[in-house]
């Protein structure tokens, strides 16, 4: 069976959720090798074996965070020499589709990004192959308007798929570590990190991974108000967010912008409290599961989208719910 | 000597409008009103702060695109930018990212340029990968998804706000960069600035005139399939209810019954 390249994601070693979600993609159209790059190998091993990565590729060094994106190109590049896989996926961060999109210039290939689904599609793994035969990957366009099937027609297809795309699955396999042998090319420290400042955590689960998310908007009303939206996100286990008004306004950090030029969230539950709907945001999460708003205008956008809707104010209707959601958790 | 700045600028379909695709599965460019895409126009403003602060610079809209997408140029003049060029050819029909950012590699380099500006994403395409992409071709620093940036003595500088932390980035000139939509509100074109730019020149380039062969670009030259589009069916209409004093009840209910609390 042909194998699949799986770039990993991860914090010292601490594997994120999407590149799970990846491994158990990727099986579908061979045997995962996952490439780890830069430390904490030892502590993500296991995870990725656990989760079916038959091989795991690793380098570290010091290049990996001194310089922007270059560096892991490289590496990636030596693991596909190496490998010669039958596709090349990596999760849809802002980082990881400019790796993945330099790397299919160097390779001369195709690249889809955001996928939401990827299936083997008929002629199992055709690599090099022009068209019919390599995997389909889904992606949700136009804000969210179509959805289309693709697939890359020249070269090794490198897909990035969107987080929450799949269920993580275990499926436990025997996997050796190897290193990767390479050098840096001339380009590799073109752009210099002078700085770095961590993003500080809040405790609540990640954006784009969380089950729930709640969100506020302009309806909110002031910095000092966002305390109600966070504490119905705690109420639930939710991560919060926020429309793009919200954070131009100063009331909630960027990092937390749900829509086209925020993250794309596409939970099991979305809450969206004072938000009008414009397109921009309905981009970011109208493929969320189940959708809830409040809303004082009846007229607002968003209803046209919600499984459940109350039109009132929501000073009064999302204290009241949380009041609620603690109640009956007892 | 003069600071050459090129700012790639894409006309998009009017994303509040009804978007579509064509019967050969590329984005429809004609049932909806095009624009320059409002995250270029980050670009534009943040090239035009650069000239501000240099001592000589010239600023270059570079589109490629069909007919219409000369109105993108325009807007890009409008607002100040000093003379524009269209890449147009009938073969260009259905290019993807490789073949567009082919393309506006060898445009950039006929022009000559000393920093690249581009949009964080397009908004129709919303790959978000093209100044990545243009970084490789080019062979020089990508200083890519930048909320803030500025040019001195030779070198670029700027902040990415990424996932995991933000970062402070640098690197010298030949460069490409990308700016998000955090950098700063981009001006209005001024009745003056409309009425000035009537008079700047555009250049318009073809397939030939860059030496791209034509199978290198197109729908048949791309490096992605688009298989089938399929319109998303509506949402099925929920429940409404009004708050009456137990709108936060009903929706717990509601929750309740959904198995999320
Ligand atoms: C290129 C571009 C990119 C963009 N990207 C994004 C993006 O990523 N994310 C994003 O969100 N937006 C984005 N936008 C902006 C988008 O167009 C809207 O302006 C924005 O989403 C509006 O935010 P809002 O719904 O919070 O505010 P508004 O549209 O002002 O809506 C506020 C809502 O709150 C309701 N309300 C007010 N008070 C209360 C109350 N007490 N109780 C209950 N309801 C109340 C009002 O009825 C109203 O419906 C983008 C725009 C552009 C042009
Ligand atoms: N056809 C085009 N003409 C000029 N610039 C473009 C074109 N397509 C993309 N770009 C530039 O590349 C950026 C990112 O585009 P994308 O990767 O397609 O989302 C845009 O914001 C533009 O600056």
């Amino acid at each position: 069976m042909s194998e699949v390249l799986v770039y990993v994601d991860h914090a010292d070693g601490a594997v994120r959720k999407p590149t799970l979600e990846l491994l158990t993609l990727a099986r579908r159209i061979g045997d995962p090798v996952a490439v780890h790059l830069g430390s904490g190998v030892d502590a993500a091993a296991p995870v990725l074996a656990e989760h079916g990565a038959v091989r795991v590729l690793t380098a570290d060094a010091a290049e990996f965070a001194d310089y922007l994106v270059v560096p892991k190109v490289d590496a990636l590049k030596a693991a596909y020499d190496a490998v010669q896989p039958a596709a090349v996926l990596l999760p849809s961060s802002v980082e990881c589709k400019e790796i993945g999109a330099r790397l299919a210039v160097r390779i001369g290939s195709g690249i889809i990004t955001d996928a939401v689904d990827v299936e083997a599609g008929d002629g199992g793994t055709a690599q090099g192959e022009a068209s019919g035969g390599g995997p389909v990957a889904t992606q949700t366009v136009f804000a969210a308007a179509y959805t289309t099937r693709s697939r890359v027609s020249r070269g090794t297809p490198v897909i990035t798929v969107k987080p929450n795309s799949a269920a993580p699955e275990a499926a436990p396999v025997e996997s050796a570590v190897e290193q990767l042998t390479f050098g840096f090319g001339e380009s590799a420290a073109g752009t210099k990190v002078v700085g770095r400042t961590p993003r500080e955590s809040t405790g609540r689960p990640e954006l784009t991974e969380a089950a729930i998310v709640v969100s506020g908007g302009r309806g909110v009303n002031g910095a000092e108000n966002f305390h109600l939206i966070e504490e119905l996100a705690d109420s639930l286990g939710a991560a919060v967010g926020a429309s793009r008004a919200a954070v131009d306004a100063g009331w909630y950090p960027h990092s937390h912008q749900v829509g086209q030029t925020g993250k794309t969230v596409s939970p099991q539950l979305y809450i969206a409290a004072g938000i009008s709907g414009a397109i921009q945001h309905r981009a970011g999460m109208q493929t969320s599961k189940t959708i809830v708003a409040v809303n004082k205008d009846s007229e607002a956008p968003i209803f046209d989208l919600v499984d459940y809707g109350v039109v009132g104010d929501l000073f009064a209707v999302v204290p009241q719910l949380t009041g609620e959601v603690e109640a009956r958790k007892g | 000597m003069s600071l050459r700045i090129v700012v790639c600028v894409k006309y998009v379909p009017d994303a509040t409008g009804d978007r579509h695709f064509s019967d050969d599965l590329t984005t429809d460019r004609e049932a909806v009103d095009g624009l320059l895409s409002e995250l270029d126009e980050y670009a534009v403003e943040q090239a035009l702060q650069i000239s501000e602060d240099a001592d000589d610079a010239e600023i270059t809209v570079l589109t490629v695109g069909p007919e219409d997408a000369r109105d993108a140029l325009r807007k890009g003049l409008s607002m100040g930018a000093d003379k524009a060029v269209h890449v147009e050819d009938d073969d260009l029909h259905g290019t993807d990212a490789l073949g567009t950012s082919l393309v506006l590699a060898k445009a950039v380099e006929h022009v000559g340029y000393d920093l690249v500006v581009c949009g964080m994403a397009s908004t129709d395409g919303t790959m978000g990968v093209l100044p990545a992409i243009l970084a490789e071709r080019l062979g020089v620093p990508q200083v890519t998804q930048l909320s803030t940036v500025a040019v001195a003595d030779g070198k670029v500088t700027g902040r990415r706000d990424g996932d995991a932390a933000s970062e402070q980035l640098e690197a010298s000139l030949p460069a490409v960069v990308s700016v998000t939509d955090q950098s700063g509100e981009a001006r209005y074109p001024s009745f003056k600035g409309i009425m000035a730019a009537k008079k700047k020149p555009v250049e318009t380039l073809d397939l030939d005139d860059l030496g791209i062969d034509a199978e290198e670009v197109g729908l048949a030259g791309a490096w992605t399939k688009v298989e089938d589009a399929t319109k998303r069916p509506p949402r099925t209409a929920g429940t409404i209810v009004k708050d009456e004093g137990e709108g936060g009840k009903q929706l717990a209910e509601f929750l309740a019954g959904q198995k999320f609390i």
